[in-house]
């Protein structure tokens, strides 16, 4: 489903990164596979180091940390939020929702709204989307985007497929109107039927945790983890990225007006540097335009990534000056997701540590 | 002038990174790799760098599929799709 905006524009970017490293080659004993094996797959997929939260962190913590340090250094203030949007698969709680939570740690305004948006991966793309469509209300001025997970909390360290990959991390994003004459283009897409080729079995309603579902079996690969465990069929996930993703980004360049080399950088999410590279190449764009680097330095927080990436490859550049941008996200869901826009010209664009 | 490629050292070279990949095992006694379970997906993506590397070429995506590596042939046979020669 296609989308298109005008008016709008991210004036911020805070991205939130626990001070806790861990690197890849310290956990390789854990994995049920050679040494020189796993040392090969660190080269092909860019596994480096990431970024974890301690034991007991929620992600609502991060996101916190994050808006408190705009209102200290007087880059937001309380009473502009009209709309604190909260897209997270790490809930503090099946209820109450995690975004009035931190409405109520915050001491915001009551005349607004609260949302949780349960999205990963394509969840930085549809917060976007629904901020911009919460902008054309005449009574909304300022959207906060909060894009955090802790998944860390939920892999198995056991597990080769997911736990060298995976990051914690939260990122802060501010949305607002503008006189700016810009156009936004942006596409959507889902796949339910694949819902499961990524998820965390059980925990829910529909498999509630207990004894059973916490024991640890091995895979057909050797993986060890339990159904309390995020799972990902990393081949299924992969085909699903190289077939869908290219066709959409051609539909919305092609919506834009705009050619490939029109655009200045594709800010996607970050599954692997492999995936990456396999995708620049396919979509025809140089790979040094699709930067790769942020599994390789923090790991994949899934909808965490793409403000990652902005923040970390793009910094205070995207303060001074302006650059066209795709950004893409696509994985749990099935979902997928692309945006071209301006971005530029922002008030912030930075990390800090929690 | 470029010298061709011809299949033999194709397929020494092809033998020579599966044997890197996994030192332990008899590729040449394997008739479906993926099957046997001589390779899995992620052994495919390390491969699918080594190939790439080795022959200049960028392998895509959707032919990262099994039954593109399940045999020294079929792995040929991608090179030659890709235009190694």
């Amino acid at each position: 489903m296609d989308f298109k905006f005008k008016n709008k524009k991210i004036t911020g970017i805070l991205t939130v990164l626990p001070k806790k490293e861990v690197f890849f080659e310290d956990e390789i004993e854990n994995y049920n596979f050679s040494r020189s094996k796993s040392m090969k797959l660190k080269r092909a997929m860019g596994y480096k180091k990431r970024r974890i939260v301690e034991q007991g962190v929620c992600a609502s913590d991060l996101a916190i940390h994050g808006i408190k340090h705009l209102f200290d250094n007087g880059l937001l203030k309380k009473d502009e939020i009209d709309v604190l949007l909260y897209v997270s698969q790490s809930p503090d709680h099946f209820m109450p929702p995690t975004s009035n939570i931190i409405q109520g740690e915050l001491g915001l305004k009551k005349d607004m709204l609260c949302l949780d948006i349960n999205q990963g991966c394509a969840g930085f793309i549809v917060g976007l989307q629904q901020a911009f469509l919460f902008l054309e209300q005449e009574n909304v001025n300022k959207v906060v985007l909060v894009n955090a997970d802790v998944l860390s909390h939920k892999v198995s360290p056991r597990d080769r497929n997911s736990n060298p990959l995976i990051g914690d991390g939260a990122s802060v994003t501010i949305v607002e109107k503008t006189s700016e004459d810009n156009e936004i283009f942006a596409s959507m897409k889902m796949d339910g039927v694949n819902a499961r080729v990524l998820q965390i079995p059980a925990g829910g309603f529909r498999m509630p945790s207990s004894q059973s579902t916490s024991e640890m079996k091995e895979d057909e690969s050797g993986n060890f983890r339990s159904l309390d465990n995020l799972v990902m069929e990393g081949y299924a996930v992969f085909n699903f990225v190289q077939n869908e993703v290219p066709p959409m980004i051609e539909e919305v360049l092609a919506t834009s007006g705009l050619g490939k080399d029109s655009i200045d950088y594709y800010l996607f999410h970050q599954p692997n540097k492999f995936m990456l590279h396999k995708l620049a190449d396919k979509i025809g764009v140089d790979r040094e335009k699709m930067p790769a680097n942020i599994v390789e330095n923090f790991g994949n927080a899934s909808s965490v990534t793409i403000p990652t990436n902005i923040s970390y490859n793009l910094g205070s550049d995207l303060v001074n000056n302006s650059y066209m941008t795709c950004m893409a996200g696509f994985g749990v869901g099935l979902s997928w997701g692309a945006i071209v826009m301006k971005l530029g010209n922002m008030d912030f664009n930075e990390i800090i540590e929690f | 002038m470029k010298n061709k490629i011809t299949e033999i050292t194709k397929i020494t070279k092809i033998k020579k990174i599966l044997t890197d990949i996994q030192p332990e095992l008899d590729f040449s006694k394997g008739s479906n790799f993926i099957t046997e379970g001589l390779i899995d997906s992620f052994d495919m993506i390390t491969l699918v760098t080594c190939l790439d590397e080795e022959f200049g070429i960028s392998i895509d995506g959707v032919d990262i599929i099994p039954e593109n590596f399940f045999s020294v042939e079929a792995i040929v046979t991608l090179l030659n799709k890709k235009g190694v020669e």
